[in-house]
């Protein structure tokens, strides 16, 4: 495959380095480009992308394997995810996860034989309020049963159009890639504003008429409330904004701590170290 | 105070006919009023209002606008300053800037223009995580489409005032929610954490001033622009002022967002939106993430603020409510969590890497009731080895549900020394589908 030959791939990683001030800040998207040409991060991708940015082939490797969603295998067409973190895997995630493994005869982050689907557990995908979630090209399935994972897989293995619960009308995985390195597939209008879970909270208030202050002669339509004289006043008090720094975040850091090193190392996550 | 129990601002117009364009949106009003203003009365705006960062840690918006230098005399301060919004929401359970982005992205990129302004930055990237294609593709959108109206690029509303904005979709890593990892990232790197000071108001995105802040953050920004500090401060608490979104999800009749002012509790929540689902009791729930420590039904009543999550032992965080039934298997909980940890630690620090890896064995041996004598104090040292040593805050954030869990439900990790999880809490009764949890039902599934 020499996709990566093209004059439009070469155009597209230039204008992906445009975007930024520093070009190195160009290399996630542009990994997520060579993805959407080659089907994975090739060796080859992975010199373009070094060359281009004046870094080492080491660097560019380094990157592109601390980043999950960049693949080294052929994903195939269809990138198929399981949330089987907690909240997902308790509300039946890993039973979709199983049922899906046996069906396609798969691991985790294998592909199938006909090599349409690779399936994968994932981690939250902020759609709890949707659990058990599924993902497919990272477009959202939502509150999903083992026979609608089925019916899913098996629906985009014979070629069925479908359509994500929140999104739009299922692409390809490379086509998905495309618009992560920043170049829109048009679809942005397809698939409804939010789901029924994101709107429980606004229908509830509607259902009561509950609505922010300043807001209580408004028609629910209108948005601008501009016009509308703030209600009633509350101090904003310094004392809680003291209160606040003490215990921000930003501090956590500063309390760093010498670290003991004379435990064996158990090599869990393999490029914790730099690879080569 | 307000008297409304849920105010939708932010989720206002997420029922719209096609919500996430412009024409829906309106004509950032907000932006317009913002740029007749000194850029110090934005930020004096933002300061007075009590608006706190709602990507978790709580930190007041406007004060960390304020630590922007702005005398090209004091380190950084000739050097552009950038915004960052952080949208990679990846905490377990968190569940909100994904849907308000999805609905309403003009209010964020309405926000970043309202802010770039404030803390004088003319370039501004959302940082978003990258599964979530469809959030992406509204961002681009709205981006775009804000291009097309002079509401972005050069002299913004003929003010003079230049704001760019690039989208930018990350790559899977939840450590890169974590700000100055995320910076690492957004600079093309592998994303770990870098050492503070110097903060990233000083020394941030290519060693230049940076502000970053959590999505709810700036899309708070233009309604209190638009409608002032004293509204936005009428609702909420003492000291946690204005709506928040919080997120409901697990064995609840209705999962969602709901917009409140600060301070509402769990009980009032569940109370509003038809409460567990049948036959269910809450067993735990967390109040703001798996790395927030869990609470119990005794703390129904807590104001979910942040005084009031932090008194009752925990923290608001990211005000995502996972609850779960009498159904659910803590230790299998942790462990899953605990797992989470371990596969995202970045590998950065000794404590994090090896301690996550240690607590999983342990876990593990647990939940298949094949516990050791000792494990529970095994677990509790390594958690202590780890806490206020990791490098940064992911690391003690891992420690948080494993030691909660045992303050709370130490009997279910004396169990986890001859029995089964699967089999005190048969798994498939815990599922979406699961029948109402009888004591029957359990049995069957057994
Ligand atoms: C491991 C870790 C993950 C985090 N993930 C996120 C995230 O996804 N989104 C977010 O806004 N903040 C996240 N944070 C908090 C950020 O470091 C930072 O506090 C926040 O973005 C600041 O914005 P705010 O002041 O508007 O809340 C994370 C922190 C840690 C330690
Ligand atoms: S605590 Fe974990 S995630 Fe944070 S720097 Fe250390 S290894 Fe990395
Ligand atoms: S736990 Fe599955 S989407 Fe959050």
């Amino acid at each position: 495959m020499s996709g990566l030959d093209s004059a439009r791939v070469r155009d597209d990683l230039q204008a992906i380095i445009a975007r930024y001030p520093q070009k190195r800040s160009a290399l996630l998207p542009m990994l997520h480009l060579v993805q959407s040409v080659e089907g994975r991060v090739t060796p080859e991708a992975i010199e373009l992308c070094a060359e281009l940015l004046d870094l080492s082939a080491a660097d560019v490797n380094g990157v592109a394997t601390f980043y999950t969603m960049y693949k080294r295998r052929d994903v195939g067409d269809y990138h198929v995810g399981v949330c089987t973190n907690t909240l997902c895997a308790v509300m039946g995630g890993d039973a979709i996860f199983s049922r899906l493994r046996e069906h396609l005869g798969v691991g985790n982050d294998e592909r199938t034989a006909d090599g349409k689907v690779t399936l994968e557990h994932i981690e939250c995908n902020a759609a709890c309020d949707y659990a058990p979630v599924m993902t497919v090209n990272w477009e959202f399935f939502d509150n999903q049963t083992p026979d609608s994972a089925v019916e899913l897989v098996d629906d985009l293995r014979a070629g069925k159009t479908r359509e994500a619960t929140r999104g739009a009308q299922i692409t390809t995985w490379r086509e998905a890639e495309r618009v992560l390195a920043g170049f829109p597939d048009g679809r942005a209008d397809e698939g409804p504003s939010a789901g029924d879970a994101s709107l429980a909270g606004l229908r509830l208030a509607q259902q009561h008429g509950w609505k922010a202050p300043g807001e209580e002669g408004l028609d629910s339509q209108a948005r601008s409330t501009s016009d509308q004289p703030p209600v009633e006043r509350a101090e904003a008090g310094d004392g809680s904004a003291e209160a606040a720094v003490a215990q921000a975040d930003t501090q956590r850091a500063e309390s760093e701590t010498k670290i003991d090193d004379s435990t064996t190392p158990p090599a869990q996550r393999e490029d914790a170290e730099e690879a080569e | 105070m307000s008297a409304a129990p849920l105010t939708p601002v932010l989720s206002r117009g997420w029922d719209h006919e096609r919500s996430w364009t412009l024409d829906a949106y309106g004509d950032y009003a907000a932006l317009r009023s913002a740029l007749r203003q000194d850029p110090d009365e934005v930020i004096a705006t933002v300061k007075d209002s009590g608006l706190r960062g709602r990507g978790g840690a709580g930190f007041p918006t406007g004060m960390k606008w304020g630590f922007i230098p702005q005398d090209p005399t004091q380190p950084g301060g000739d050097k552009p300053h950038y915004l960052v919004v952080n949208a990679d929401e990846s905490e377990p359970g968190t569940c909100k800037d994904i849907p308000l982005m999805m609905a309403n992205p003009h209010v964020l990129v309405e926000g970043v223009a309202i802010t770039c302004h404030a803390i004088r930055a003319k370039k501004a990237f959302i940082y978003v995580r990258g599964e979530v294609l469809h959030v992406i593709r509204r961002l681009q959108a709205a981006v775009e489409e804000a291009y097309a109206a002079g509401f972005l690029g050069a002299d913004v509303f003929g003010s003079g005032i230049d704001v760019d904005v690039v989208v930018h979709a990350g790559a899977g890593a939840y450590i890169c929610g974590e700000e100055t990892a995320l910076l690492d990232s957004l600079e093309g790197r592998r994303g770990q954490p870098r050492l503070r000071p110097p903060f990233p108001a000083v020394a941030g995105l290519y060693a230049a001033p940076t502000v970053i802040n959590n999505v709810e953050s700036i899309a708070s920004v233009p309604c209190i622009v638009e409608r002032g500090a004293d509204w936005f401060a009428s609702m909420g608490t003492e000291k946690s002022k204005g709506m928040t979104i919080y997120s409901l999800s697990g064995h609840v009749k209705q999962p969602g967002q709901y917009e409140a002012p600060l301070g509402i509790t769990l009980r009032e929540l569940l109370d509003m939106s038809g409460g567990m689902r049948d036959g269910s009791e809450l067993k735990f729930w967390t109040p703001g993430g798996s790395s927030t420590p869990l609470l119990t039904a005794e703390h129904l009543d807590v104001p979910l603020d942040y005084e009031g999550v932090a008194g009752a032992g925990s923290m608001l965080g990211t005000k995502a409510l996972q609850l779960f039934d009498q159904t659910t298997s803590v230790v299998r909980c942790v462990l899953r969590w605990t797992e989470f940890y371990k596969h995202e630690s970045c590998g950065k620090c000794t404590p994090c890497r090896e301690g996550t890896w240690w607590l999983v064995q342990t876990l593990e041996r647990l939940e298949a009731g094949k516990g050791q004598e000792g494990d529970i104090e095994l677990l509790l040292d390594q958690c202590d080895n780890i806490l206020g040593r990791a490098f940064c805050a992911l690391g003690d954030g891992a420690t948080s549900p494993i030691t909660s869990a045992i303050e709370h439900f130490r009997d279910e990790f004396e169990a986890g020394m001859h029995t089964p999880a699967w089999d005190l809490f048969p798994y498939e009764g815990s599922t979406a589908w699961a029948k109402p949890a009888t004591d029957a039902a359990k049995g069957a599934t057994a």
